[in-house]
């Protein structure tokens, strides 16, 4: 609850902070403040203070599975305003809004990790969406980010149409909007309204974490999109909808006689396939991470897929390594003159340490052990080797990996092996040190996991 | 506290040399460090030959039940002694090469060093996997940066190719991890009773990646071109132990742990093994470049190895473990005369060398003992390990096949005899042309180097007890698993 309401305030405050400054840096330390105070709060909740008490008469339920995702999303967002606030307010002239906006969608983000209602999954899903809308287009002069937000907007406003399509069905199935089954009531003559619905919450929410074939918005709006707001939505904002897909179906999969599992395992498919394949013929670097989100969301997806304790453990690690790796990758990305693969030769020379802590994030993206990429990937598998059934779905999911492999190392070859400028705009200090600090937590968790599996359960 | 101590000394040396700018100091330093972790290796097989000093086992991953859990057993004490004792010898022999960024160069070795000497201790298989992939980064980045002119699409094969076989490997031991009720140990996964078809999925899983690092006919595309744009210090990391890895994992990680399945798949693989063999020697005879020779020659000898393990017996095993052995030091001679050669000369043709033993009388008499020893001759080490083999593959009550395997492999004997004689003679004998005129003899490093070799080839040949005692006890064990004599 800290979060919900704390995060709406902050939006507010740094509305009106747009009002009576100009002055960037007050903004950026204003935003950096705001974001401090948000994650304690929410660490404070996660060890059992509340500073709010409110009845939602059980529309919300604080777990720990989504209060430590809370904690690893504001902790992840810290590091993306430490890096980029600079980049967020180099957008356009009304730098306060857009932190307004990020606050606001990091409100939906708590609600989404913490509901136990559909209604307010919808609400929580609409103040995500709404603002990103915004930001996609907040590059006003620039004709691929308006059309990047239009498409998204119009592709967007469908899924919520279908989303809300399906939570009426399922209401009307079991006269509750609540998820919990103790709460529902069961008529049998119903169950093929719940299993429609279900299947068109399925679709909408699959629109929302770009998962195959419900994808081809990703790459045009990824690419269009400021590059700043790009590592935001395609992170923080991506892993959230994937909690409250797997909230949604921790009860779900109990529908019987129905098999979610081959449904999901084709989707996974698909995400992998597509996403990794298309992935390797891309000229720019940008739209390249544009595809390995997709495909990253792939292996996202078996937490759905399989579904159990290893799942809910691994979901968090992959929240959390894809979410440090993509917002450093990105950060670095904002800082290069030319976003194409050859844009990135010769960097190892010119930008030593950027070259070295990319690397880091990439080795990371690709599942490459010692960092925690891997244990996100490993646990994912692990999960699906548990049911016990479809080792071809983890085989194929192995290729994928190899197949990443392929073009993340692409830049890492650009940057070490290949002559070049590796032109970059100037960066400070303290940004190289931060990617440092970053890539230290790549490795740090890549080798101890269990400094954050422990909060899930103490 | 021997392995901890292993691992550490290079890992921490290999990142400290990150930092230091000057290329001497750092293949110092780097020379100095690998010297340490030989002592340490040395006395832990002498005067610390106790359960206390070679095991370390503490708590990693509490929610997987994962350990840091090493192990000095007599297979991983010959194989840690290979590591620690090549280390410091590639380091010497190519002492006179320089490399831009050799701090770099350097640190990436020992932090290659560290994972492959954590691949031959590791007891949990979440720490094996770990280890195992630690050991390909560096090697990556070392072939890539400072490979040949090709290095980039050949290294990033190898990378693909291995990162493929390791993927398979993990979900094997996923596998096994849920199997055996939730455990990463080696020693529960060696008491395990599978049904015929679980050991089947996992076998096939485990193999591959085996299979790529040997490599194994037919996934061993990746490695000529791979030998040939690295390094030479890289090729002989890479031929001499990290191809150890591969039969290493089959002897730890596939026999004991899915016996029923190697036993079934036995004959597939040996026939693989077979094929692979006489396909590498015949291709190595048409050779012209030195390093794609000494390439093929390995592919041939690492498939007597799988052979023997896939028609196994006790004598044939006990040869695996000390040929593991005798391969990594007499192809560590082949290289190492390969790079003088290259340094010298600039070239690796056989066809523009001749004469050299006019010019190098040295390093002809030396090279021509580590020929002799590629070849299996009496009184070299590798004439006990190939016998050995030869024997159990022959004697071997697990396949009906025994005969017929021994003689092909014989024959790849005698053909490699073909090619390694021919290219001595082409290279050392003949007539000298332009380029070998005024060749000089080695310099005293690879004298030194290659002595020690010879010395160690020699007392092998000689005497073998020591190694074969080493492992008596694991490779019953092995064969005691698999139900066999």
């Amino acid at each position: 609850m800290n979060a919900i309401i704390l995060s709406a305030i902050l939006g507010v405050v740094l509305m009106f902070t747009g009002i009576f400054t100009t002055n960037k840096s007050t903004i950026r330390a204003v935003a950096v403040g705001g974001m401090l105070l948000l994650l304690l709060a929410n660490i404070a909740e996660l060890r059992g203070m509340q500073f709010f008490d409110i009845n939602t008469r059980g529309m919300l339920v604080f777990s720990k599975l989504g209060l430590l995702f809370n904690t690893i999303a504001f902790g992840a967002m810290l590091l993306y305003f430490l890096l980029s606030a600079r980049d967020v307010l180099e957008v356009g002239e009304n730098g306060a809004d857009y932190f307004a906006l990020i606050f606001f969608i990091l409100c939906g983000v708590s609600i989404v990790s913490s509901f136990n209602s559909l209604l307010l999954l919808f609400l929580g899903i609409e103040i995500i969406s709404i603002p990103l809308y915004i930001l996609t287009g907040s590059d006003k002069r620039n004709l691929k980010s308006n059309e990047a937000a239009l498409k998204y907007f119009l592709m967007g406003a469908f899924s919520t149409g279908i989303m809300l399509m399906g939570i009426v069905l399922m209401y009307g199935a079991r006269a509750t909007f609540s998820i919990d089954p103790t709460l529902q009531i069961t008529n049998a003559g119903r169950d093929v309204w719940y299993t429609s619905g279900l299947m068109l919450l399925f679709i909408s929410m699959a629109f929302k974490v770009s998962a195959a074939p419900f994808h081809f918005w990703t790459p045009d709006v990824y690419d269009g999109a400021p590059t700043v707001f790009t590592s935001f939505m395609a992170t923080i904002v991506k892993a959230a909808v994937f909690i409250a897909f797997v909230r949604l179906f921790e009860f779900s999969y109990s529908v019987s006689g129905y098999d979610w599992k081959l449904i999901v395992s084709v989707v996974i498919a698909a995400t992998l396939l597509i996403g990794n394949i298309t992935a390797i013929f891309q000229q720019s670097v940008k739209r390249m991470l544009a595809y390995s989100s997709i495909a990253q969301a792939g292996f996202m997806l078996f937490a759905l897929f399989s579904s159990n304790s290893l799942s809910k453990e691994g979901i968090i690690l992959y929240a959390l390594g894809y979410s440090l790796a993509t917002i450093g990758v990105f950060a670095v990305l904002i800082k290069m003159k030319d976003y194409t693969f050859e844009g990135f030769n010769g960097l190892a020379r010119t930008q030593p340490v950027l070259a070295a802590t990319t690397s880091i994030f990439l080795l990371s993206l690709a599942g490459i052990p010692l960092t925690i990429g891997f244990f996100a990937k490993y646990f994912m598998l692990a999960s699906a080797v548990k049911t016990g059934s479809y080792l071809w779905l983890v085989i194929l999911a192995i290729i994928c990996a190899a197949i990443s492999v392929y073009y993340y190392f692409r830049v890492i070859q650009a940057m070490y092996f290949k002559e070049g400028a590796g032109e970059t705009v100037e960066v400070t200090g303290v940004f190289r040190w931060l990617l440092v600090l970053v890539a230290g937590l790549i490795i740090l968790f890549g080798i101890f996991p269990n400094m954050i599996l422990n909060y899930l359960y103490f | 506290m021997v392995p901890v101590l292993l691992i550490l000394i290079p890992l921490l040396t290999g990142v400290a040399l990150f930092a230091i700018r000057q290329e001497a100091t750092a293949k110092s330093i780097a020379l100095f460090s690998t010297l340490v972790s030989l002592a340490v290796m040395l006395a832990g097989i002498s005067v610390w030959n106790d359960a206390a000093h070679l095991s370390f086992n503490q708590t990693w991953i509490g929610a997987l039940n994962s350990r840091f859990h090493f192990e000095l057993d007599g297979m991983s004490q010959l194989l840690c002694l290979l590591t620690t004792f090549a280390f410091p010898l590639i380091i010497y022999s190519t002492w006179n090469n320089s490399y831009v960024d050799g701090n770099r160069f350097f640190g990436l070795m020992l932090l290659s060093q560290a994972g492959l000497l954590g691949v031959f201790m590791a007891m949990d298989a979440m720490l094996f996997y770990f280890f195992w992939e630690l050991a390909l980064i560096p090697l990556y980045f070392l072939c890539s940066r400072w490979g040949g002119e090709r290095r980039i699409q050949v290294t990033i094969k190898f990378f693909i190719y291995t990162f493929v076989g390791s993927l398979f490997m993990l979900i094997g031991l996923i596998l096994l991890y849920f199997k055996s009720g939730g455990s990463f140990a080696w020693a529960d996964y060696v008491k395990l009773t599978l049904s015929a078809r679980e050991e089947m999925t996992i076998f096939i899983l485990l193999v591959v990646a085996f299979a790529v690092k040997m490599p194994l006919f037919p996934f061993h595309t990746w490695q000529p071109d791979t030998y040939e744009q690295s390094p030479t210090a890289v090729t002989m990391i890479l031929s001499a132990i990290m191809a150890k890895m591969g039969v290493f994992g089959l002897l730890r990680w596939l026999a004991p742990v899915v016996p029923v399945a190697t036993y079934q798949w036995g004959d597939n693989f040996a026939t693989l093994a077979v094929v692979g063999m006489l396909y590498a020697s015949f291709v190595a005879i048409k050779q012209d470049d030195l390093k794609r020779l000494v390439a093929w020659s390995s592919i041939a000898h690492i498939g007597l190895m799988i052979l023997a393990l896939f028609a196994p017996s006790y004598s044939g095993i006990q040869g695996i473990m000390i040929q593991m052995f005798n391969h990594g030091i007499n192809i560590l001679g082949m290289w190492i005369v390969v790079n003088v050669i290259e340094q010298q000369f600039g070239t690796r043709k056989i066809s523009e060398l001749g004469g050299l033993a006019q010019k190098a009388p040295v390093l002809t008499i030396l090279m021509l003992i580590v020929a002799l020893a590629n070849i299996a001759m009496p009184l070299t080490n590798a004439f006990i390990g190939e016998f050995m083999m030869f024997n159990g593959i022959w004697g071997s009550t697990a396949t009906k096949f025994g005969m017929i395997y021994a003689v092909a492999g014989i024959i790849t004997i005698i053909l490699s005899a073909v090619y390694t004689l021919r290219m001595v003679q082409n290279v050392f004998y003949g007539p000298t042309n332009e380029r070998t005129a005024n060749a000089t003899d080695i310099r005293l490093n690879v004298q030194i180097a290659l002595a020690i070799l010879v010395v160690g080839i020699v007392l092998i040949g000689i005497y073998p007890k020591p190694i074969l005692s080493m492992t008596s006890e694991l490779s019953q064990q092995i064969l005691d698993r698999m139900n066999l004599k």
